[in-house]
């Protein structure tokens, strides 16, 4: 058995002061000064941290919201003089995609590197726009099992990037001749994506090249910013890939052969530019990067059954939805329709698809994968781990309110290693629950998911008539 | 050399006098209705009542307020906190006695309660959590003119979107004791008791150490006084549960706390639990602080170390394996009937059929929405289907493999109202289950604080010795039970306004359904 992938985390907390969703308001006035007031039974011991955080407080904008929202303390003041209510600098983080609840669960994912857990049943909409219309399977009586989570059994996430042989041919010979294809391994289905130009924030490769380094993942790198990475080790190499635009000079042979993965933005050109760097380096793989825009699925139907081609990155935009285009598809819906073109015309697995964009939590990662995809990318949520929290300040230059500009690497690398801990866990939650012990089989499997536009169609069509349209 | 069957043979004898005999005394609760007032001080409202410097302290307010919203103590010069939670909102306006309008000084603004946007959450809105309170507290569905939604959810699908199509009149016109709510949960025949519980529900397993045992015995005095169940959850079985036992169902789940061979045989329902519907797959989540000295001594577990269970059974792999289970409980207690409870995977329907083949009586299918006191987050929103698709699809499945009327089907997982249990009865179940909508009778807020720490803040799902204290058991019962008798109020006066004489005539009848979402144009029969 290869060794198990574990990747080592460690509490990091946050710079800046939390953001959470309640606050508690104090009506001061008419307060009776009980000796047994009402705050000093917070089962969380609140209101003393808050007490302690506002004396030992060095910056006046800090406020402390902490509150869990269990309306003891609100319920129980004599005078009836505290209330509570959400707090708007919660309502304000994120954005319609990137919601307060996906910032704060990251921002918690980053500090602990633990998997959220919760007391309650659920608490939100039934069901969604998005990867919110899905459900991943169950099986009641299958193995692995928890332990597998847990340790006596493996769970695999290891997957692999590049064209596998789809038969092996022996000639007669005891053993095959094909030449082992080039691969690349990765010991958990995600790549670290290049931020959207909004957030290129010059300051942050290095902690993405680190965070790759750390937990043996990729790290996609636009060949134009070399310069930024500053030294790299060559032990380090192997976790970072060139991403290489339309003009983008290919980067010296020396450090391309040191390279596993290398990205080429799609074009006329595109399959002598994959000749090129193969003539380079004949180990390296090369992935074509194909927007998700109005042509993106036939586009990457059509390069799959080009035999040069080893991968195919499908971009969304960061919420996940088609580029340029009024109504615009969904990834996870444009993921599936790419994975069946290709399972229908029998390459699926000659190629290796990468999906990107809306990304968000583990979950996404899981459901992406069920929808066709081997490896997912992910920018975003690496950035919210170091408590970004999506204002876009920061195109303006120096008014980050979190000061990004100022983080060390043992802060940034530890927070994105955290989240990507966190995150591979969740994903072998799923997985173990349903009853899948690899990765790559997890891949495509839609019939061990419901989408909720058949399900609702198959439950509920035949006694009320077709769904109205929103 | 004696085989192992003629052992068998030799105790065969002594086995079903064992089993039969309850052991202890079992205690009688009655079901009467009594006010049960909330355990806070000031109980969260709807409508609030701002009071400002213009008011002169003349008492008109309290002199004209029939609910008693306003405080004036005697001997007390200044108002005390009012009682907002009785006002009865802007209906109060058509009345004689609006205090708003009849302030000789206009000191009195009623506004809606800004907080309660910080109560609740889309499938517990603040006013179904409010209006549970009130039918805790009265036994009566909240009256009509303090303006409650608390039927539906706003969770935008399923039972969120299914109304009933009530006819504008009743085909009969039926007296209240003329409509049986009784539920019969053996169906197979099999020489094991009838078993009949007087409403289609009964109480969710929760275990001890997930909840407080007060909180347990408040949720078992009020299954006897109802004739109904609760479920030990897998915690093990409390011994102060015992005067209640038949009315108790153990729960053997893949930890297998607290199940000996004595705590199977005490019951008259054994349940199995394979999988439940907020974490399906995952097993059991107790962490590490909630492991006190009590439920560790109860779990035979060491303090202070989480417990996860297993997951699945390791003795199950297979229908044939589920069998050899039931038959191994089925022998152990001859006189159990046997429920068999799983969530809700794809092909949930299989699972139902052969679930029955291997002679459960009751087939509890635990959906993917519902209750926990510690679950990964991931889990409970993702993973298995949301009852209402489950319901369906087992209810057609049985009744395709002409075995509808041998099995009971139970369905559970966001069951929060009655309309929820007619709904879940209308799409095919016999009868639900709840849980959560207990925790909120007893002043659960959801703020799903349970898992961790001290637990819950509210006492209710905690095993810290100084949060239990925050209600007593005699309050506790009370309030269950008068929730029970609201809700019962409820389905009798759904099935009245059909003009159905039982419970089991709504049974699968979609027909009688409408979906918001949908154009409702399909010709449909009962």
């Amino acid at each position: 058995m290869p060794e198990k992938y574990h990747i080592k985390t460690q509490m990091i907390p946050p710079r800046r002061p939390r953001i959470g969703k309640f606050g508690v308001v104090d009506w001061r006035e008419d307060c009776a000064g009980c000796h047994n007031c009402a705050k000093r039974a917070c089962v969380f011991d609140r209101y003393r941290q808050e007490t302690k955080y506002i004396r030992d407080a060095d910056s006046v904008d800090a406020m402390f919201f902490e509150c869990m929202g269990c309306f003891s303390c609100v319920q129980r003041c004599t005078k009836g003089l505290l209330s509570l209510s959400i707090n708007p600098a919660y309502e304000r983080l994120g954005n319609s995609y990137w919601t307060p609840e996906i910032i704060l669960a990251t921002w918690n994912q980053a500090e602990t590197a633990a998997i959220p857990v919760s007391g309650a049943g659920y608490r939100g909409k039934f069901s969604g726009p998005g990867f919110d219309a899905m459900w991943t399977d169950m099986s009641e009586i299958v193995r692995p099992t928890r332990d597998g989570i847990h340790g006596r059994e493996y769970i695999s996430t290891a997957v692999d990037i590049g064209r596998k042989p789809t038969v092996l041919n022996f000639d007669g010979e005891p053993s095959a001749k094909v030449a082992p294809p080039a691969l690349v391994d990765l010991p958990m289905p995600l790549i670290i994506d290049i931020m959207p130009p909004e957030y290129r924030l010059p300051g942050l490769l290095p902690s993405l090249e680190g965070v790759a380094v750390r937990t043996g993942l990729i790290a996609i790198v636009d060949a134009r910013d070399w310069e930024l990475l500053g030294s790299v080790e060559d032990k380090d190499l192997p976790h970072l890939a060139f991403y290489l635009d339309k003009d983008t000079p290919v980067p010296s042979a020396e450090l391309l052969r040191k390279t596993r993965l290398v990205e080429v933005s799609d074009g006329i050109t595109v399959l002598q530019r994959i000749r090129e760097l193969k003539s380079i380096s004949p180990g390296i793989v090369v992935a074509v990067r194909v927007p998700l825009d109005s042509g993106g699925t036939e586009r990457a139907i059509q390069l799959a059954h080009e035999s040069a081609v080893e991968a195919i990155h499908i971009v969304a935009d960061s919420n996940g939805n088609q580029v340029g285009v009024e109504n615009p598809k969904f990834i996870k819906d444009m993921t599936r329709q790419v994975h069946t073109a290709l399972v229908k015309s029998g390459v699926r697995d000659g190629v290796t698809i990468m999906a990107g964009g809306g990304v968000a939590l583990a979950e996404h990662l899981a459901k992406e994968i069920i929808c066709g995809a081997d490896v997912v990318t992910v920018n975003l949520p690496m950035l919210i781990a170091l408590e970004c929290r999506l204002c876009k300040e920061c195109r303006s230059g120096p008014s980050c309110p979190v000061e990004l500009d100022q983080i060390t690497l043992d802060y940034s690398v530890g927070r994105m290693t955290n989240l990507v801990s966190a995150w591979h866990d969740q994903l072998i939650e799923v997985m173990g629950a349903m009853g899948i012990r690899d990765a790559r089989r997890l891949r495509g499997e839609v019939g061990r998911a419901m989408f909720f536009e058949e399900i609702e169609e198959e439950t509920f069509g035949k006694f009320f008539g077709s769904r109205k349209a929103k | 050399m004696v085989s192992s069957l003629d052992l068998e043979k030799r105790s065969s004898g002594s086995l079903p006098e064992n089993t039969i005999k309850t052991l202890v005394p079992q205690v009688a609760v009655d079901r009467t209705t009594r006010a049960a007032p909330p355990r806070y001080r000031n109980e969260l409202a709807k409508y609030i009542i701002r009071r400002s410097d213009a008011c002169k302290l003349c008492g008109k307010c309290v002199q004209v307020c029939p609910q008693g919203v306003h405080v004036l103590k005697p001997g007390y010069k200044y108002f005390a906190a009012p009682h907002s939670h009785l006002c009865t909102g802007p209906a109060c306006q058509k009345t004689d006695h609006y205090c708003i309008d009849l302030c000789p000084q206009k000191a009195l603004r009623l506004v809606e309660n800004p907080m309660l946007k910080a109560l609740g959450d889309y499938r517990w809105p603040a006013d179904m959590i409010l209006a549970t309170w009130k039918m805790a507290e009265t036994g009566d569905l909240p009256p009509s003119e303090c303006g409650y939604e608390y039927e539906c959810g706003n969770s935008g699908g399923g039972f969120d979107c299914l109304r009933f199509r009530f006819p504008d009149k009743p085909p009969v016109d039926l007296e209240e004791d003329e409509i049986d709510t009784t539920l019969e949960l053996n169906r197979r025949n099999d020489g094991r008791p009838q078993i009949k519980i007087d409403v289609p529900w009964y109480g969710g397993g929760m275990s001890f150490g997930s909840v407080s045992n007060l909180t347990q015995l408040s949720k078992a005095r009020a299954a006897v006084a109802f004739n109904t169940f609760t479920c030990t959850g897998e915690g093990g079985y409390m011994e102060r549960l015992r005067p209640y036992d038949d009315h108790v169902i153990t729960q053997v789940a893949t930890g297998l706390f607290g199940v000996r061979e004595e705590t199977i045989q005490r019951v008259r329902i054994v349940e199995f639990k394979y999988a439940q519907g907020a974490k399906p797959g995952l097993g059991g989540h107790l962490l590490a602080d909630k492991v006190t000295p009590a439920v560790a001594a109860i779990r035979e577990t060491v303090v202070g170390i989480s417990l996860f269970s297993p997951f699945p059974f390791h003795s199950v792999y297979s229908i044939e394996d589920h069998k050899k289970h039931i038959d191994w409980i089925k022998h152990v207690n001859q006189r159990a009937l046997i429920s068999t409870k799983v969530s809700t995977p794809v092909d949930v329907d299989m699972v139902a059929v052969g679930s029955y083949s291997a002679g459960t009586h009751i087939v509890h299918l635990d959906g993917g929405y519902g209750g926990t006191g510690a679950a990964p987050d991931i889990a409970k929103k993702n993973i298995a289907l949301p009852i209402e698709y489950g319901i369906v699809k087992v209810h057609n499945f049985l009744v395709q493999e002409g075995i509808r009327d041998k099995v009971t089907f139970m369905a559970s997982g966001g069951i929060r109202t009655a309309h929820d249990i007619a709904k879940a009865i209308a799409l095919g179940a016999d009868g639900a289950i709840v849980g959560t909508a207990e925790l909120v009778a007893l002043g659960c807020v959801r703020c799903s604080r349970c898992e961790s720490g001290r637990g819950c803040p509210r006492g209710i799902a905690t095993t810290d010795a100084g949060l239990i204290d925050q209600m007593n058991a005699e309050w506790g019962s009370q309030r269950i039970i008068n929730l029970y008798t609201a809700w019962r109020k409820d389905l009798i006066d759904i099935l009245k306004r059909f003009g159905m004489r039982s419970i089991g005539e709504l049974r699968g009848r979609t027909d009688l359904l409408t979906h918001l979402d949908y154009t409702n144009n399909v010709e449909r029969k009962a």
